[in-house]
């Protein structure tokens, strides 16, 4: 019995030590964000508190627009995907048709080779196409997304088939099954995909920083670095509040829906 | 006759997808190992073919050398290192545990964060002098350290960030296969004497074999495929002492503007991805039962 209450313990140990490491970063960049920079590696309780920092960091740079034009950003790559990844996983679990097994495989070799890495080529792509510096360019290389096609067709397979017959029964055609049928009984599916892609898009950041070169198509994570390179002394706390401005809305996102962001991974993640 | 219908339907769904994907994927995989046997066009002169030239220069480029040597060992550090604690945090997430869901949300925190923005935060980590680590050190009685100057810490110090990163993420996909574990295999070990360890070493850990194979296999594509922090942190320096392949790959590209040299770093990326990817695959495989 002692030794199961010292296992315990000890346990217990680990898994805090480990948990306040973990979130030493996120406390050290709030404890600078607001407090004033003299105060940046001077650690006393009752050291004034500030959101100077914050007002100043958004001031020095573009930051609205940043917002605006990530928020656009994942708006537009979580419809597009929506729609283009629920036909084709609707087609590969509904239909049989010659090439099924072949493109299948197809679709599932993105998951290895991704368009992150593809860099060179698709720029070339994007200008050839006048794209260059839009946010669509952005997107476009994310939208038919091979890891959200396997995720809608193994949810769609689940589907029961007598539901669709009885649709079918009434006179549905192929797309109105899709809408009626498949598409309500996959609402968490979408849910995970939504979460999983919009927290992956606007983190993002190599591709939007090749592809853009303006303020006016900038999401906020290339904002973010040109902000924070310029080295004309800009200093730590103001940095550090900029940090916390452009993941805030992921931060809240993520303690407001925590269970569901976990559950989303998961269930994003079981294949 | 519906046959043929229901072919030309399920084409017609598919074809926006299939036309971006290999628009953006299979067409640019195979364009990048066509232009790697070609020279880059610069101003009036076209690209000519060239053969296995800018393999040649790759095989006596020094700076390529190191960024594949880079890239192996960051992925040879990071891989083990964040799955074993991904498994560990997992493990004591679901057991019982006082606070256990502030616990998680720390674990699981970095993962929902841009990495160009805690990177940020890291820099600050590291400042020689100024930084946390040098005031904690420096309270301590040890000297300074440059942790991201000096070209033999400044990978290590990268790496440090992207298991931080990492580990949370892969947490969650253990935390699931773990609770997938049907209770009455433990009380059955219970009633059989078996200690913790090895109910851990016979039973859990055989059972996760399948999250073990799909975790690495993710995190053998996000160690080639995250650099952000690269760009905050060091820009591939000191000399290229943190410089990774495909920072390197969008240097040559986009700084230097070789880009069929950068295809030819690609093709290096590609394959090396594959080869990883399929290996792992064969030789995890077998050790994986499924249920």
């Amino acid at each position: 019995m002692m030794a199961t209450r010292f296992d315990r313990w000890l346990n217990t140990l680990g898994a805090w030590t480990l948990a306040l490491i973990w979130f030493l970063p996120l406390i050290y960049a709030v404890w600078t964000a607001i407090h004033p920079g003299a105060y940046a590696t001077r650690f006393e309780l009752f050291a004034p508190l500030t959101l100077e920092n914050f007002s100043n960091a958004w001031n020095a740079a573009p930051f609205a627009r940043y917002f605006l034009n990530s928020f656009l950003l994942v708006t537009f790559i979580l419809i597009g995907q929506f729609v283009l990844c629920t036909l084709a996983a609707y087609a590969f679990v509904r239909f049989t048709f010659p090439g099924r097994g072949i493109l299948f495989a197809l679709v599932l070799l993105q998951l290895l080779v991704m368009p992150d890495i593809l860099i060179v080529e698709n720029y070339a792509t994007m200008r050839k196409l006048g794209l260059v510096d839009t946010i669509a360019a952005i997107g476009l290389p994310y939208i038919a997304s091979g890891f959200g096609i396997f995720l809608l067709r193994q949810t769609f397979k689940t589907v029961p088939k007598e539901l669709e017959e009885a649709a079918r029964i009434e006179g549905a055609g192929p797309l109105t099954v899709l809408w009626r049928v498949y598409v309500p009984l996959a609402k968490p599916t979408y849910l995970a995909y939504g979460l999983v892609s919009v927290s992956h898009h606007w983190n993002n950041f190599l591709w939007p920083l090749i592809v853009t070169n303006s303020v006016e198509t900038r999401p906020v994570t290339v904002g973010l670095s040109i902000f924070s390179s310029v080295d004309q002394g800009v200093d730590w706390s103001i940095i550090n509040a900029a940090t916390l401005m452009t993941s805030g809305p992921l931060l809240i996102a993520f303690l407001l829906f925590q269970r569901q962001f976990v559950q989303s991974f998961m269930r994003a993640g079981i294949r | 006759m519906t046959h043929r219908r229901e072919w030309i339907y399920a084409w017609l769904l598919l074809s926006p997808a299939l036309v971006l994907l290999f628009a953006f994927t299979h067409i640019p995989a195979i364009s990048t190992i066509w232009d790697s046997f070609f020279s880059t066009p610069r101003g009036i002169r076209p690209s000519k073919f060239v053969g296995l030239e800018n393999y040649e220069k790759l095989l006596m480029d020094d700076t390529f050398w190191q960024v594949f040597w880079n890239s192996i060992w960051y992925a040879v550090v990071t891989i083990p290192v964040s799955v074993a604690l991904a498994l560990l945090m997992a493990i004591w997430v679901d057991g019982k545990l006082s606070g256990r869901s502030f616990v998680r949300l720390a674990y699981f925190a970095p993962t929902v964060l841009p990495l160009i923005a805690v990177a940020n935060i890291w820099m600050f980590f590291y400042t020689p002098g100024f930084g946390l680590i040098d005031q904690i050190s420096g309270a301590l009685g040890y000297p300074s350290v440059n942790w991201l100057g000096n070209p033999e810490l400044a990978l290590g110090s990268i790496m440090v960030v992207s298991i931080w990163k990492e580990a949370g993420f892969f947490m969650i996909f253990y935390l699931a296969a773990l609770q997938s574990i049907p209770p009455v295999l433990r009380e059955a070990a219970a009633i059989e004497g078996a200690s913790r360890w090895t109910f851990f070493r016979r039973v859990t850990f055989p059972l996760l074999m399948p999250t073990t194979l799909f975790v690495s296999i993710n995190a053998v594509i996000n160690s080639f495929r995250m650099v952000d922090h690269v760009f905050v942190m060091t820009e591939g320096g000191p000399n290229n002492a943190s410089s990774l392949l495909l920072f390197y790959i969008y240097e040559t590209a986009f700084k230097f503007w070789d880009t069929a040299y950068a295809s030819t770093l690609t093709v290096v990326l590609l394959v090396l991805l594959s080869v990883i990817a399929l290996g792992q695959f064969l030789l995890l495989d077998k050790r994986v039962h499924y249920r």
